[in-house]
Protein backbone atom coordinates (compact mmCIF):
# COMPACT_ATOMS: atom_id res chain seq x y z
CA UNK A 1 0.00 0.00 0.00
CA UNK A 2 1.21 3.72 -0.91
CA UNK A 3 1.97 5.38 2.14
CA UNK A 4 -0.50 8.19 2.95
CA UNK A 5 2.29 11.30 2.99
CA UNK A 6 1.80 14.95 3.61
CA UNK A 7 3.88 18.14 3.18
CA UNK A 8 3.54 19.83 6.38
CA UNK A 9 4.98 23.54 7.92
CA UNK A 10 5.02 23.24 11.74
CA UNK A 11 7.06 25.92 13.76
CA UNK A 12 9.06 24.39 16.79
CA UNK A 13 10.57 27.17 19.47
CA UNK A 14 9.86 29.83 16.61
CA UNK A 15 11.73 27.99 13.81
CA UNK A 16 10.07 26.47 10.57
CA UNK A 17 10.50 23.60 9.59
CA UNK A 18 9.07 22.02 6.48
CA UNK A 19 9.26 17.97 5.66
CA UNK A 20 7.25 15.00 4.72
CA UNK A 21 5.33 13.12 6.67
CA UNK A 22 3.22 10.06 6.97
CA UNK A 23 -0.24 10.40 8.44
CA UNK A 24 0.35 8.00 11.30
CA UNK A 25 3.46 9.89 12.27
CA UNK A 26 3.03 10.85 15.74
CA UNK A 27 3.74 14.73 16.56
CA UNK A 28 6.26 13.13 19.72
CA UNK A 29 8.25 10.48 16.61
CA UNK A 30 7.99 13.43 14.81
CA UNK A 31 10.37 15.78 17.11
CA UNK A 32 12.35 13.06 18.31
CA UNK A 33 13.01 11.42 14.76
CA UNK A 34 12.65 13.62 12.19
CA UNK A 35 14.06 17.51 14.07
CA UNK A 36 15.89 15.51 16.07
CA UNK A 37 14.56 17.12 19.37
CA UNK A 38 14.70 14.39 21.81
CA UNK A 39 14.09 16.73 24.62
CA UNK A 40 10.43 15.38 24.76
CA UNK A 41 10.14 12.22 26.21
CA UNK A 42 8.18 8.95 25.42
CA UNK A 43 6.44 6.60 28.36
CA UNK A 44 3.67 5.39 27.28
CA UNK A 45 2.26 6.44 24.18
CA UNK A 46 -1.35 6.26 25.43
CA UNK A 47 -2.09 9.96 27.67
CA UNK A 48 -1.16 8.35 31.02
CA UNK A 49 2.19 9.45 31.99
CA UNK A 50 2.92 13.03 30.80
CA UNK A 51 6.60 12.23 29.54
CA UNK A 52 5.93 14.04 26.48
CA UNK A 53 4.15 16.59 26.94
CA UNK A 54 4.72 20.01 24.57
CA UNK A 55 2.87 23.04 24.34
CA UNK A 56 0.63 23.28 21.26
CA UNK A 57 -0.08 27.40 20.77
CA UNK A 58 1.08 27.81 24.49
CA UNK A 59 -1.13 25.37 25.83
CA UNK A 60 -0.14 22.12 27.40
CA UNK A 61 -1.01 18.65 25.42
CA UNK A 62 0.41 15.19 25.58
CA UNK A 63 2.27 14.82 22.13
CA UNK A 64 1.94 11.24 21.87
CA UNK A 65 -1.65 11.78 21.53
CA UNK A 66 -1.91 14.38 18.40
CA UNK A 67 -0.31 13.56 14.83
CA UNK A 68 2.18 15.44 13.26
CA UNK A 69 -0.34 16.39 10.38
CA UNK A 70 -2.35 17.69 13.29
CA UNK A 71 0.62 20.42 13.93
CA UNK A 72 0.23 22.43 10.86
CA UNK A 73 -0.05 25.25 11.23
CA UNK A 74 0.08 25.56 14.85
CA UNK A 75 3.19 26.81 17.62
CA UNK A 76 4.99 24.18 18.93
CA UNK A 77 7.40 25.09 22.43
CA UNK A 78 9.44 22.45 23.37
CA UNK A 79 11.57 21.84 26.53
CA UNK A 80 15.04 22.68 23.56
CA UNK A 81 13.28 25.96 23.50
CA UNK A 82 12.70 26.78 27.37
CA UNK A 83 15.62 28.50 28.33
CA UNK A 84 16.53 31.87 26.57
CA UNK A 85 18.38 33.16 24.01
CA UNK A 86 21.95 33.28 26.05
CA UNK A 87 21.14 29.64 27.44
CA UNK A 88 20.25 30.87 31.24
CA UNK A 89 18.23 28.42 32.82
CA UNK A 90 14.26 29.35 33.15
CA UNK A 91 13.43 30.42 36.67
CA UNK A 92 11.52 26.95 37.14
CA UNK A 93 14.63 24.94 35.62
CA UNK A 94 16.86 26.93 38.13
CA UNK A 95 14.24 25.70 41.20
CA UNK A 96 13.78 22.06 40.07
CA UNK A 97 17.87 22.20 40.48
CA UNK A 98 18.30 23.90 43.62
CA UNK A 99 15.49 21.58 45.13
CA UNK A 100 16.54 18.16 43.87
CA UNK A 101 13.11 18.19 41.87
CA UNK A 102 14.93 15.89 39.43
CA UNK A 103 16.73 12.12 40.10
CA UNK A 104 16.12 10.40 36.73
CA UNK A 105 15.03 12.98 34.96
CA UNK A 106 12.77 11.17 32.84
CA UNK A 107 9.48 12.93 33.23
CA UNK A 108 11.69 16.06 33.84
CA UNK A 109 10.69 17.95 30.39
CA UNK A 110 7.21 17.09 31.01
CA UNK A 111 6.92 18.13 33.55
CA UNK A 112 8.77 21.41 32.84
CA UNK A 113 6.51 22.34 29.82
CA UNK A 114 3.06 21.77 32.21
CA UNK A 115 4.71 23.31 34.60
CA UNK A 116 5.88 26.57 33.27
CA UNK A 117 2.80 26.83 31.40
CA UNK A 118 0.66 26.44 34.82
CA UNK A 119 3.40 29.73 36.47
CA UNK A 120 2.36 31.52 32.92
CA UNK A 121 -1.57 31.86 34.36
CA UNK A 122 -0.82 31.28 38.50
CA UNK A 123 2.15 32.86 39.62
CA UNK A 124 0.43 32.95 42.77
CA UNK A 125 -0.74 29.13 43.41
CA UNK A 126 -1.42 27.34 46.73
CA UNK A 127 0.40 24.09 47.02
CA UNK A 128 -2.68 21.90 46.47
CA UNK A 129 -2.96 23.91 42.89
CA UNK A 130 -0.24 22.98 41.64
CA UNK A 131 -0.43 19.57 43.04
CA UNK A 132 -3.67 19.45 41.02
CA UNK A 133 -1.83 20.76 37.50
CA UNK A 134 0.65 18.40 37.87
CA UNK A 135 -1.65 15.56 38.59
CA UNK A 136 -1.37 14.71 34.89
CA UNK A 137 2.69 13.81 35.00
CA UNK A 138 4.24 10.98 36.60
CA UNK A 139 7.43 11.09 38.15
CA UNK A 140 8.78 7.04 39.40
CA UNK A 141 11.64 8.48 41.59
CA UNK A 142 11.38 11.94 43.72
CA UNK A 143 7.90 11.17 45.26
CA UNK A 144 6.47 14.79 43.84
CA UNK A 145 7.26 16.83 47.14
CA UNK A 146 10.63 18.59 46.21
CA UNK A 147 8.89 18.85 42.45
CA UNK A 148 5.95 20.70 44.28
CA UNK A 149 8.93 22.77 46.29
CA UNK A 150 10.50 23.93 42.98
CA UNK A 151 7.17 25.18 41.50
CA UNK A 152 6.50 27.15 44.24
CA UNK A 153 10.11 29.01 44.92
CA UNK A 154 9.99 29.52 41.55
CA UNK A 155 6.67 31.36 41.53
CA UNK A 156 8.04 33.39 44.52
CA UNK A 157 10.85 34.37 42.14
CA UNK A 158 8.78 35.17 39.28
CA UNK A 159 6.51 37.76 41.26
CA UNK A 160 9.46 39.36 42.05
CA UNK B 1 3.54 1.66 20.02
CA UNK B 2 2.02 2.93 16.98
CA UNK B 3 -1.14 3.54 14.33
CA UNK B 4 -1.32 1.39 11.67
CA UNK B 5 -2.02 2.97 8.75
CA UNK B 6 -4.91 5.04 7.50
CA UNK B 7 -5.50 7.40 4.83
CA UNK B 8 -5.48 11.39 6.89
CA UNK B 9 -8.09 13.72 5.80
CA UNK B 10 -8.53 17.31 7.56
CA UNK B 11 -12.47 18.22 6.81
CA UNK B 12 -12.66 21.87 5.68
CA UNK B 13 -16.12 22.06 6.49
CA UNK B 14 -18.68 20.30 8.81
CA UNK B 15 -20.76 19.70 5.61
CA UNK B 16 -17.41 17.99 3.98
CA UNK B 17 -16.75 15.96 7.12
CA UNK B 18 -19.98 14.80 6.99
CA UNK B 19 -20.29 13.59 2.76
CA UNK B 20 -17.11 12.44 3.94
CA UNK B 21 -18.56 9.96 6.41
CA UNK B 22 -21.65 9.11 4.16
CA UNK B 23 -19.02 7.35 1.49
CA UNK B 24 -16.93 5.69 4.00
CA UNK B 25 -19.28 4.53 6.86
CA UNK B 26 -17.82 2.43 9.38
CA UNK B 27 -14.37 2.65 7.88
CA UNK B 28 -13.77 6.03 8.75
CA UNK B 29 -13.49 7.96 12.45
CA UNK B 30 -13.84 11.47 13.38
CA UNK B 31 -10.46 12.47 15.03
CA UNK B 32 -11.37 14.98 17.54
CA UNK B 33 -9.42 15.52 20.44
CA UNK B 34 -8.09 12.28 19.79
CA UNK B 35 -7.41 11.66 24.09
CA UNK B 36 -9.95 8.08 23.87
CA UNK B 37 -9.05 7.94 19.85
CA UNK B 38 -5.10 8.41 19.80
CA UNK B 39 -4.16 5.74 22.81
CA UNK B 40 -6.60 3.09 20.88
CA UNK B 41 -5.16 3.16 17.61
CA UNK B 42 -1.47 3.43 19.24
CA UNK B 43 -2.31 0.00 20.79
CA UNK B 44 -3.92 -0.83 17.65
CA UNK B 45 -7.30 -1.40 19.12
CA UNK B 46 -8.16 0.80 16.47
CA UNK B 47 -7.19 0.23 13.24
CA UNK B 48 -9.67 2.81 11.19
CA UNK B 49 -8.92 3.11 7.46
CA UNK B 50 -9.75 6.72 7.04
CA UNK B 51 -9.24 9.14 9.77
CA UNK B 52 -11.17 12.39 9.26
CA UNK B 53 -10.66 15.43 11.77
CA UNK B 54 -12.83 17.70 13.11
CA UNK B 55 -10.68 19.99 14.43
CA UNK B 56 -10.10 22.79 11.46
CA UNK B 57 -14.33 23.32 11.41
CA UNK B 58 -14.40 26.12 13.73
CA UNK B 59 -18.33 26.20 13.95
CA UNK B 60 -18.30 22.62 15.45
CA UNK B 61 -17.19 24.56 18.38
CA UNK B 62 -18.24 26.87 21.25
CA UNK B 63 -21.50 27.61 23.27
CA UNK B 64 -24.17 29.64 21.86
CA UNK B 65 -27.68 30.46 23.40
CA UNK B 66 -30.07 27.45 23.61
CA UNK B 67 -34.08 28.21 23.22
CA UNK B 68 -35.23 29.12 26.59
CA UNK B 69 -32.38 29.98 28.12
CA UNK B 70 -30.70 26.75 28.16
CA UNK B 71 -27.44 26.97 26.06
CA UNK B 72 -26.31 24.72 23.29
CA UNK B 73 -21.90 23.43 22.94
CA UNK B 74 -20.67 22.49 19.85
CA UNK B 75 -19.22 18.99 19.59
CA UNK B 76 -15.75 20.08 19.53
CA UNK B 77 -15.96 22.59 22.37
CA UNK B 78 -12.73 21.56 24.33
CA UNK B 79 -12.94 20.24 27.85
CA UNK B 80 -10.86 23.84 28.66
CA UNK B 81 -13.48 26.07 26.83
CA UNK B 82 -15.72 25.22 29.76
CA UNK B 83 -13.70 24.99 32.65
CA UNK B 84 -12.70 28.89 31.50
CA UNK B 85 -15.76 30.12 31.40
CA UNK B 86 -17.46 31.45 34.24
CA UNK B 87 -20.41 32.20 33.26
CA UNK B 88 -20.73 28.71 31.59
CA UNK B 89 -19.99 27.71 35.16
CA UNK B 90 -22.83 29.31 36.85
CA UNK B 91 -24.96 28.42 34.43
CA UNK B 92 -23.89 24.68 35.30
CA UNK B 93 -22.36 24.58 38.26
CA UNK B 94 -22.77 20.53 38.27
CA UNK B 95 -20.71 20.20 34.75
CA UNK B 96 -18.15 22.93 36.48
CA UNK B 97 -17.51 20.86 39.61
CA UNK B 98 -17.35 17.31 37.78
CA UNK B 99 -14.89 18.91 35.02
CA UNK B 100 -11.54 18.87 37.47
CA UNK B 101 -12.37 15.27 37.52
CA UNK B 102 -11.93 14.41 34.15
CA UNK B 103 -8.24 13.25 33.14
CA UNK B 104 -5.86 15.91 33.50
CA UNK B 105 -5.29 19.71 32.66
CA UNK B 106 -3.20 18.50 28.94
CA UNK B 107 -6.35 15.94 28.58
CA UNK B 108 -8.67 18.56 28.93
CA UNK B 109 -6.93 21.18 26.78
CA UNK B 110 -7.91 18.87 23.77
CA UNK B 111 -11.05 16.64 24.79
CA UNK B 112 -13.97 17.70 23.29
CA UNK B 113 -17.74 17.13 24.68
CA UNK B 114 -18.87 15.65 20.97
CA UNK B 115 -16.03 13.24 21.46
CA UNK B 116 -16.33 12.09 25.53
CA UNK B 117 -20.03 11.73 24.82
CA UNK B 118 -19.79 9.64 21.59
CA UNK B 119 -17.00 7.66 23.11
CA UNK B 120 -19.95 6.62 25.71
CA UNK B 121 -17.51 5.53 28.32
CA UNK B 122 -19.33 4.37 31.14
CA UNK B 123 -17.34 5.17 33.50
CA UNK B 124 -17.10 8.97 32.50
CA UNK B 125 -18.46 12.14 33.88
CA UNK B 126 -19.90 13.32 31.48
CA UNK B 127 -22.43 11.24 29.80
CA UNK B 128 -24.46 10.79 33.78
CA UNK B 129 -24.18 14.56 33.98
CA UNK B 130 -26.05 14.48 30.12
CA UNK B 131 -28.76 12.36 32.07
CA UNK B 132 -29.04 14.27 35.12
CA UNK B 133 -29.12 17.86 33.21
CA UNK B 134 -32.09 16.10 30.60
CA UNK B 135 -29.42 17.16 27.86
CA UNK B 136 -30.84 16.56 24.26
CA UNK B 137 -28.29 15.29 21.65
CA UNK B 138 -27.93 17.00 17.92
CA UNK B 139 -27.38 14.56 15.24
CA UNK B 140 -26.74 15.32 11.40
CA UNK B 141 -26.06 13.59 8.61
CA UNK B 142 -25.94 15.10 5.07
CA UNK B 143 -29.10 14.61 4.42
CA UNK B 144 -31.02 14.97 7.65
CA UNK B 145 -31.07 16.32 11.44
CA UNK B 146 -32.57 14.34 14.19
CA UNK B 147 -32.19 15.41 17.82
CA UNK B 148 -32.57 12.02 20.96
CA UNK B 149 -33.00 12.46 24.53
CA UNK B 150 -29.52 11.87 26.60
CA UNK B 151 -31.14 8.14 27.92
CA UNK B 152 -32.13 6.76 24.09
CA UNK B 153 -28.58 7.98 23.05
CA UNK B 154 -25.85 5.61 25.60
CA UNK B 155 -26.71 1.97 24.51
CA UNK B 156 -23.97 0.22 25.84
CA UNK B 157 -20.74 0.14 27.57
CA UNK B 158 -18.72 2.63 24.08
CA UNK B 159 -22.10 2.30 22.39
CA UNK B 160 -24.17 5.07 20.96
CA UNK B 161 -27.53 5.51 18.71
CA UNK B 162 -24.96 7.30 16.31
CA UNK B 163 -25.26 5.55 13.06
CA UNK B 164 -21.64 5.05 10.24
CA UNK B 165 -22.89 8.07 8.71
CA UNK B 166 -23.72 10.47 11.48
CA UNK B 167 -22.26 13.19 13.98
CA UNK B 168 -22.64 14.58 16.66
CA UNK B 169 -22.65 18.15 16.62
CA UNK B 170 -24.55 19.59 19.22
CA UNK B 171 -25.47 19.04 22.54
CA UNK B 172 -28.10 21.47 24.11
CA UNK B 173 -29.04 21.94 28.36
CA UNK B 174 -31.89 22.90 29.67
CA UNK B 175 -31.87 26.33 32.01
CA UNK B 176 -32.17 24.21 35.93
CA UNK B 177 -35.26 26.01 37.66
CA UNK B 178 -34.79 28.45 40.39
CA UNK B 179 -33.57 26.90 43.71
CA UNK B 180 -32.31 24.25 42.21
CA UNK B 181 -28.74 22.90 44.14
CA UNK B 182 -26.77 20.62 42.08
CA UNK B 183 -23.93 17.62 43.10
CA UNK B 184 -21.38 15.65 41.96
CA UNK B 185 -19.09 13.43 43.52
CA UNK B 186 -16.49 10.60 42.58
CA UNK B 187 -14.37 8.26 43.99
CA UNK B 188 -11.13 7.28 41.69
CA UNK B 189 -7.99 5.58 42.45
CA UNK B 190 -6.10 8.79 41.68
CA UNK B 191 -7.08 12.21 40.62
CA UNK B 192 -8.21 12.32 37.17
CA UNK B 193 -8.32 8.51 36.72
CA UNK B 194 -12.05 7.23 35.18
CA UNK B 195 -14.63 7.04 38.05
CA UNK B 196 -15.28 3.61 40.42
CA UNK B 197 -18.49 5.64 41.26
CA UNK B 198 -19.10 8.63 40.40
CA UNK B 199 -22.51 10.48 41.52
CA UNK B 200 -24.17 13.68 39.77
CA UNK B 201 -27.50 15.07 41.75
CA UNK B 202 -30.04 17.90 40.46
CA UNK B 203 -32.49 18.84 43.17
CA UNK B 204 -34.79 21.28 43.05
CA UNK B 205 -36.92 22.64 45.95
CA UNK B 206 -40.32 24.41 46.26
CA UNK B 207 -41.02 27.64 48.75
CA UNK B 208 -41.47 25.69 51.70
CA UNK B 209 -38.08 23.40 51.24
CA UNK B 210 -39.98 20.56 49.92
CA UNK B 211 -38.29 18.56 46.81
CA UNK B 212 -40.43 19.21 43.65
CA UNK B 213 -37.77 17.69 41.36
CA UNK B 214 -34.91 15.45 41.96
CA UNK B 215 -32.41 13.45 39.50
CA UNK B 216 -30.04 10.93 40.68
CA UNK B 217 -27.13 9.33 37.80
CA UNK B 218 -24.21 7.53 38.27
CA UNK B 219 -21.07 6.62 36.17
CA UNK B 220 -19.35 3.84 36.77
CA UNK B 221 -21.88 1.31 37.85
CA UNK B 222 -23.15 -0.16 34.92
CA UNK B 223 -22.33 -0.88 31.02
CA UNK B 224 -23.90 2.65 30.58
CA UNK B 225 -24.36 5.89 32.78
CA UNK B 226 -27.34 5.00 35.10
CA UNK B 227 -30.57 7.18 35.91
CA UNK B 228 -31.10 5.78 39.20
CA UNK B 229 -33.75 8.88 40.23
CA UNK B 230 -36.65 6.28 40.79
CA UNK B 231 -34.74 5.31 44.14
CA UNK B 232 -35.19 8.77 45.48
CA UNK B 233 -38.67 8.69 44.11
CA UNK B 234 -40.32 9.34 47.94
CA UNK B 235 -37.69 12.62 48.63
CA UNK B 236 -40.60 14.54 46.51
CA UNK B 237 -43.33 16.28 48.27
CA UNK B 238 -41.35 17.13 51.90
CA UNK B 239 -37.78 18.46 53.06
CA UNK B 240 -35.22 15.71 52.68
CA UNK B 241 -34.87 14.05 56.07
CA UNK B 242 -31.43 12.29 57.05
CA UNK B 243 -33.50 9.61 57.30
CA UNK B 244 -35.12 9.97 53.96
CA UNK B 245 -31.86 10.17 52.54
CA UNK B 246 -30.55 7.08 53.73
CA UNK B 247 -33.32 5.18 52.51
CA UNK B 248 -32.70 6.23 49.14
CA UNK B 249 -28.81 5.26 49.87
CA UNK B 250 -30.65 1.88 50.70
CA UNK B 251 -32.42 1.95 47.50
CA UNK B 252 -29.80 2.57 45.15
CA UNK B 253 -27.67 0.10 46.85
CA UNK B 254 -30.53 -2.31 45.79
CA UNK B 255 -30.63 -0.93 42.41
CA UNK B 256 -27.89 -1.04 40.96
CA UNK B 257 -25.38 -3.70 39.71
CA UNK B 258 -21.94 -2.88 39.15
CA UNK B 259 -19.95 -4.97 37.31
CA UNK B 260 -16.44 -5.06 39.46
CA UNK B 261 -13.17 -5.17 38.22
CA UNK B 262 -9.43 -6.02 39.61
CA UNK B 263 -9.77 -2.27 40.97
CA UNK B 264 -12.86 -2.37 42.99
CA UNK B 265 -15.15 -5.20 43.55
CA UNK B 266 -18.66 -5.32 42.63
CA UNK B 267 -19.81 -5.12 46.96
CA UNK B 268 -17.29 -1.94 47.17
CA UNK B 269 -18.61 0.14 44.58
CA UNK B 270 -22.20 -0.87 45.99
CA UNK B 271 -21.08 0.45 49.62
CA UNK B 272 -19.41 3.84 47.82
CA UNK B 273 -22.60 4.59 45.49
CA UNK B 274 -24.14 4.29 48.94
CA UNK B 275 -22.33 6.94 50.73
CA UNK B 276 -22.11 8.96 47.46
CA UNK B 277 -25.53 9.16 47.80
CA UNK B 278 -25.90 10.72 50.78
CA UNK B 279 -23.50 12.87 50.57
CA UNK B 280 -24.35 14.70 47.36
CA UNK B 281 -27.77 14.77 48.39
CA UNK B 282 -27.00 16.19 51.64
CA UNK B 283 -25.12 18.63 49.67
CA UNK B 284 -27.07 19.19 46.49
CA UNK B 285 -30.70 19.91 49.15
CA UNK B 286 -28.15 22.52 50.95
CA UNK B 287 -26.90 24.26 47.89
CA UNK B 288 -30.76 24.69 46.76
CA UNK B 289 -31.84 26.10 50.17
CA UNK B 290 -29.00 28.50 50.37
CA UNK B 291 -29.49 29.67 46.70
CA UNK B 292 -25.56 28.56 45.14
C1 LIG C 1 -4.81 9.55 30.67
C2 LIG C 1 -6.24 9.78 30.33
C3 LIG C 1 -7.17 9.88 31.35
C4 LIG C 1 -8.52 10.09 31.05
N1 LIG C 1 -9.39 10.20 32.09
C5 LIG C 1 -10.70 10.44 31.82
C6 LIG C 1 -11.65 10.58 32.86
O1 LIG C 1 -11.32 10.53 34.04
N2 LIG C 1 -12.94 10.80 32.52
C7 LIG C 1 -13.34 10.89 31.20
O2 LIG C 1 -14.51 11.10 30.94
N3 LIG C 1 -12.47 10.77 30.20
C8 LIG C 1 -11.16 10.55 30.47
N4 LIG C 1 -10.29 10.42 29.42
C9 LIG C 1 -10.80 10.45 28.03
C10 LIG C 1 -10.95 11.87 27.52
O3 LIG C 1 -11.94 12.55 28.27
C11 LIG C 1 -11.31 11.95 26.04
O4 LIG C 1 -11.01 13.27 25.67
C12 LIG C 1 -12.72 11.73 25.64
O5 LIG C 1 -13.20 10.50 26.12
C13 LIG C 1 -12.87 11.69 24.11
O6 LIG C 1 -12.94 12.96 23.58
P1 LIG C 1 -12.02 13.37 22.35
O7 LIG C 1 -12.50 14.68 21.87
O8 LIG C 1 -10.62 13.28 22.76
O9 LIG C 1 -12.45 12.29 21.26
P2 LIG C 1 -11.63 11.36 20.25
O10 LIG C 1 -10.66 10.54 21.00
O11 LIG C 1 -11.14 12.16 19.13
O12 LIG C 1 -12.83 10.45 19.73
C14 LIG C 1 -13.46 9.47 20.55
C15 LIG C 1 -14.46 8.69 19.70
O13 LIG C 1 -15.59 9.48 19.36
C16 LIG C 1 -15.72 9.63 17.95
N5 LIG C 1 -16.15 11.01 17.74
C17 LIG C 1 -15.47 12.13 18.13
N6 LIG C 1 -16.21 13.22 17.89
C18 LIG C 1 -17.38 12.80 17.34
C19 LIG C 1 -18.56 13.47 16.90
N7 LIG C 1 -18.70 14.80 16.99
N8 LIG C 1 -19.58 12.73 16.40
C20 LIG C 1 -19.46 11.36 16.32
N9 LIG C 1 -18.37 10.68 16.73
C21 LIG C 1 -17.34 11.38 17.24
C22 LIG C 1 -14.37 9.29 17.39
O14 LIG C 1 -14.46 8.80 16.06
C23 LIG C 1 -13.90 8.22 18.36
O15 LIG C 1 -14.47 6.99 18.04
C24 LIG C 1 -8.94 10.22 29.69
C25 LIG C 1 -8.01 10.13 28.66
C26 LIG C 1 -6.66 9.90 28.96
C27 LIG C 1 -5.68 9.80 27.84
S1 LIG D 1 4.18 9.19 26.30
FE1 LIG D 1 2.59 10.61 26.01
S2 LIG D 1 1.60 10.56 27.91
FE2 LIG D 1 3.05 8.98 28.14
S1 LIG E 1 12.90 11.96 38.09
FE1 LIG E 1 12.75 9.90 37.47
S2 LIG E 1 10.71 9.75 36.81
FE2 LIG E 1 10.78 11.73 37.65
Amino acid sequence: MDTDDHDITVSVNGVRYKRRVESRMLLSDFLRHDLALAGTHVGCEHGVCGACTVLLDGQPVRSCLMLAVQAETHEISTIEGLTDKDGAYHPLQQAMHDHHGLQCGYCTPGILMTMTAFLEENLSPSEDEVREALSGNLCRCTGYQNIVDAVMAAAQRMRG
Amino acid sequence: MKPAPFKYIAAASLEHALSLKAEYGDDAKFLAGGQSLMPTMNFRLAQPAILIDLNRIESLGGIRPGDAGGARIGALTRYRNLERDAGFARMFPLIAEALPHIAHPQIRNRGTIGGNLSHADPASELPAIMLALGARFHIQTTKQTRSVEAPDFFLGALTTDLQPDEMLVEVELPLSKPRTGSCFMEVARRRGDFAIVGIAVMMTLGNQDECTHIRLTFCGVGETPIDASSAADHLIGSAPTEKAICDVAASVQAMIDPGGSVHATADYQRHVAGVLTERALQTAFQRARDGH
